[in-house]
């Protein structure tokens, strides 16, 4: 493969969406001296890393609210704290809200609570460091290509060998155990480990936020063991980007552009323009053309094969794996403006600022669930909730605050359409959150709720679901995002992906981007 | 649930009524799904009727697919490996198509029967993947196997007893287009094309009017000897024409279980029909690939020493086996020995001297033949008179 530019071409490489992947991926190539320029169709860079004034003078962190998984290699390598990223607050307690005051909190491997027996605590340390070692083995296959099983390479071969050498490693208990547990759920894992039930609800919230799971859903276990990855890359609880999650996406942008990569925003791709199953350029929608004999897609792969490059210009096979990929997402996003402090029940002012969740046990979680099957938005939804004003005041005016939450759960689509039910679902989280900061209503100024539509067309997802591709086992590693596009290159040469949608998928951890520019590069090697 | 006992679960074809009664033998075989007969009376007999006047065979049970719409040629040159611009309205064309590892799922035929409407006939069932190719396109895929009763009229006097019938101007109909008449009040398509490689024609019609298409068409052959054929005696004239049979001389891609009992296009003699040019269609990075190192088989027609039909034989080169045939029999007509073989390659270039291993028994004790067999460049049978037009009529 030649990557070199030819004189018929404008850059080396023309990079699809300017999300933290696509960003990350962007300044690798640039770093090897690639000519590089990066589209995006947002006027900000970051994609889900992004910081919006939702209402005059109140700004939120639009998509994600969380960094709990940024790659310390990718932080370093790109040096994103010389480029502006700042921390508002890291390894945050995670607090669930109890409608009497009664709160329990996680961070790291202690829990407190005035409600949490002894046996618990002690059991919670216990689960903590043996599923670390679990998350440790998953983190130490995120940093690298996904093997092949067929026609693998001697690399690819290394790879597979250390997976299960890793796991032989664990111990012959630690192993079975985690057998036993990957392919089951979280309601059965924290039924056999806790009694608290706020406990267990707490903690499948971190398996189940982002995704169209409940409780009881297979690959709940998975989904929690690959969020405890963050452990292992140094963060024991959420972190908060000072001046929103904008400020990672301009971070990473100025790295890129420092590392010698032409960003262009407001430019929405409408064509990745293929010839005879050969990547040429791509088209935007204003009709100007761009040529490169190699674009990267950090568009996720269902939008980037069926409307991008448009599913008549892929072989038959390829249609089918992409029409089956699962991306649904049961996530919307709740942000309020508020004229003072959210005031919750027993809550201390110092824990206004830690990720605050609703969700009071599994039953409560699981029923939630139960109505997103049936593209219904649940009554009594779960929530986590981010009052990110508290430890940054760039966010809201002197006094006042934004609330943004994670919403679980809501479906793609309604009966009647999104519009008709807009109102009735904002209130009802209203109530659902007034139940335990009574005052809230009165404190309201504006507010904004984000459906998977709106997630989907503000952030150019498939289905509004973030992760691109649901994480499920059967849609990781050689199977992300589908047999025949591992390894980062696609059936169409010289495309390649870099989104969450590929290996080791999102969660603003940027491994999908820095591993396919070292696939780019190795590829232009041989 | 009570079932009758002369209740079958087999379906039946719109022609059954006339069908069963014409099949002396009552020797039915398994059309996907139809009950059809083997042979009516004599394979030898129907196989001679469709040499020497008029056989007819029922092949309503083919798999048939209405593609309407404007994308319709496109969703098409996409399937299969040919250029189907190269089909123009009112023709037929031979068409394959492969899986994205460019291993053959089917051929058949592609009706152009009008602007962005084309029917696609194929051996297998092809709902699923044709649903997933259409995925992208502004097309319509339908079904329409059991909408549309076929016959197949194929001999030297299948024009004459068509014209008999009331077909006026048939006979200037070439070979692989299309005709429509008016047949008591419903539409007759004609199509000049067959499994026989003779002059020949297929009728397609609404069921409904099958029995009586039957009828008057033997009616109208009477004084032509017209015959009912089984697909026995079909066998034996598709193997003379150089007909490769899906199932037999290759498994469909998608019905394979073990790796490599796949065949690609190229594999199958069948390089006419891929057109790299086309910039899209499925198998195509794959057949670049094995154009450019190399097949692992070839397609031969052998001409087999003796008359002992090289059934299921192995084949050497000198004491190495080179592979297997697929079909064979003894071809009356062109009075041959052919037999269809998959060569590992180099093997199997025209010309080539090789020996079939031949098993046959004859009352219980069982012989073998190592026949000598070269590689001819093309099939036996193909008379004058199935490209002639006017078409002969007696």
């Amino acid at each position: 493969m030649c990557l070199g530019a030819t004189p018929m071409t404008d850059y080396d490489v023309l990079l699809v969406g300017g999300g933290h992947n696509g960003l990350v991926c962007a300044s690798y190539l640039a770093k090897a001296g690639r000519k590089v320029l990066l589209l995006e169709a947002n006027e900000s860079p970051g994609g889900c890393a992004i910081t919006r004034e939702f209402a005059p003078g109140f700004s939120v962190s639009a998509c994600a609210q969380w960094v709990r998984q940024l790659s310390p290699q990718v932080l370093a390598d790109l040096d994103l704290q010389k480029h502006g990223l700042q921390w508002a607050a890291r390894d945050l307690a995670s607090v669930a809200l109890s409608k009497d005051g009664e709160h329990l909190s996680v961070q790291g491997e202690q829990a407190q609570g005035s409600g949490l027996a002894v046996k618990d605590r002690e059991t919670y340390r216990a689960f903590h460091r043996k599923t670390q070692k679990y998350s440790r083995l998953l983190a130490s296959v995120l940093a690298a290509r996904p093997p092949r099983l067929v026609e693998s390479s001697v690399k690819d071969r290394l790879a597979l060998l250390k997976l299960g050498l890793g796991l032989k490693m664990l111990g012959k208990e630690d192993m079975s155990e985690l057998m036993r547990i990957i392919l089951i759920n979280m309601y059965d894992l924290m039924s056999e480990n806790f009694e608290n039930r706020q406990l267990q609800a707490l903690l499948s919230m971190d398996a189940l936020v982002g995704t169209r799971m409940g409780p009881r859903s297979p690959n709940s276990v998975f989904s929690y063991l690959y969020q405890r990855v963050g452990d292992v890359f140094g963060y024991s609880g959420p972190a908060q980007v000072k001046g929103g999650m904008g400020q990672l996406g301009s971070a990473l942008a100025a790295s890129a552009r420092a590392a010698g990569v032409e960003i262009r925003l407001a430019a929405t791709v409408s064509s990745i323009d293929t010839r005879a199953g050969q990547a040429r350029g791509v088209t935007l929608a204003s009709g100007e053309q761009f040529t490169a004999p190699l674009v990267v897609s950090g568009v996720d792969p269902v939008t980037t094969f069926e409307r991008l490059v448009g599913f008549r210009h892929l072989e038959t096979g390829v249609v089918r794996r992409v029409s089956q990929i699962r991306v649904q997402s049961g996530t919307a996003k709740l942000h309020l403006a508020l004229d003072g402090p959210p005031s919750f029940t027993g809550l201390d002012a110092a824990q206004l600022g830690q990720r605050l969740v609703i969700a009071p046990d599994m039953k409560y979680i699981e029923r939630a669930f139960n109505a997103v099957k049936y593209n219904e938005y649940s009554e009594a939804p779960a929530l986590d909730i981010s009052v990110a004003s508290v430890n940054d005041d760039f966010l809201a005016p002197t006094g006042k605050h934004v609330l943004s939450a994670i919403v679980q759960y809501a479906p793609y689509q309604v009966a009647g359409g999104w519009d008709a039910h807009r109102e009735r679902f904002t209130a009802q989280l209203l109530d659902c959150i007034a139940h335990y900061a009574p005052g809230i209503r009165d404190q309201v100024v504006a507010s904004e709720l984000l459906t998977p539509q709106d997630l989907e067309r503000e952030f150019h997802m498939k289905g509004g679901g973030w992760h691109h591709a649901e994480l499920a086992l059967d849609q990781v590693l050689m199977m992300r995002p589908f047999p025949g596009a591992t390894q980062y290159a696609t059936p169409i040469d010289g495309l390649y992906l870099c989104s969450a949608g590929t290996h080791p998928g999102g969660g603003l951890m940027g491994l999908a981007g820095k591993n396919a520019a070292q696939e780019i590069l190795r590829g232009a090697q041989s | 649930m009570t079932v009758r006992k002369d209740e079958s679960m087999m379906l039946k074809t719109p022609f059954h009524s006339r069908v069963a009664a014409a099949n002396e033998m009552n020797c039915w075989g398994n059309w996907m799904g139809y009950t059809t007969p083997n042979a009516y009376t004599d394979v030898e007999l129907e196989y001679f009727a469709m040499r020497s006047t008029t056989g007819v065979f029922d092949l309503s049970p083919m798999n048939k697919y209405r593609i309407t719409g404007p994308d319709a040629q496109s969703f098409l040159n996409r399937l299969v490996t040919r250029d189907v611009s190269k089909i123009r309205v009112g023709r037929v064309g031979y068409a394959v198509w492969c899986d994205d590892a460019g291993q053959v799922l089917d051929d058949g035929t592609i009706f152009h029967l009008d602007e962005d409407d084309y029917r696609l006939c194929a051996y297998a069932r092809a709902n699923d993947w044709l649903y997933w190719s259409s995925l992208g396109f502004d097309v319509t895929v339908q079904e329409e196997t059991a909408d549309i009763a076929a016959l197949a009229v194929q001999g030297p006097t299948s024009c004459s007893t068509l014209m008999a019938m009331g077909l006026s101007g048939l006979d200037e109909l070439k070979p692989y287009a299309l005709a429509q008449f008016d047949f008591e009040g419903a539409r007759l398509m004609v199509s000049r094309t067959g499994f026989t490689g003779d002059l020949g024609y297929e009728l397609w019609i609404a069921p409904d009017k099958a029995e009586q298409l039957w009828d008057r068409l033997f009616a109208a052959g009477a004084p032509f000897l017209i015959k009912p054929v089984g697909s026995d005696a079909l066998e034996i004239a598709r193997i003379e024409a150089g007909f490769l049979q899906a199932g037999v001389d290759f498994v469909p891609a998608q019905e394979t279980v073990r790796r490599g009992r796949s065949r690609s296009p190229y594999e199958l003699g069948l390089a006419w029909q891929v057109d790299l040019d086309k910039p899209v269609f499925n198998g195509r990075k794959a057949l670049l690939q094995e154009k450019e190192h190399g097949s692992r088989y070839r397609f031969a027609i052998l001409d087999v020493e003796g008359n002992k039909p090289a059934h299921h034989s192995f084949i050497f080169k000198g004491s190495k086996q080179v592979g297997t045939v697929t079909s064979a029999a003894w071809c009356p007509t062109a009075k041959t020995n052919m037999a269809f073989a998959q060569l590992e390659t180099p093997h199997g270039y025209v010309g080539d001297e090789l020996t079939a291993e031949i098993y046959y028994q004859r009352e219980l004790q069982w012989t073998r033949v190592l026949a000598p067999c070269r590689v001819i460049d093309s099939p036996v049978f193909s008379p004058p008179r199935r490209r002639q037009t006017p078409a002969v009529s007696c």
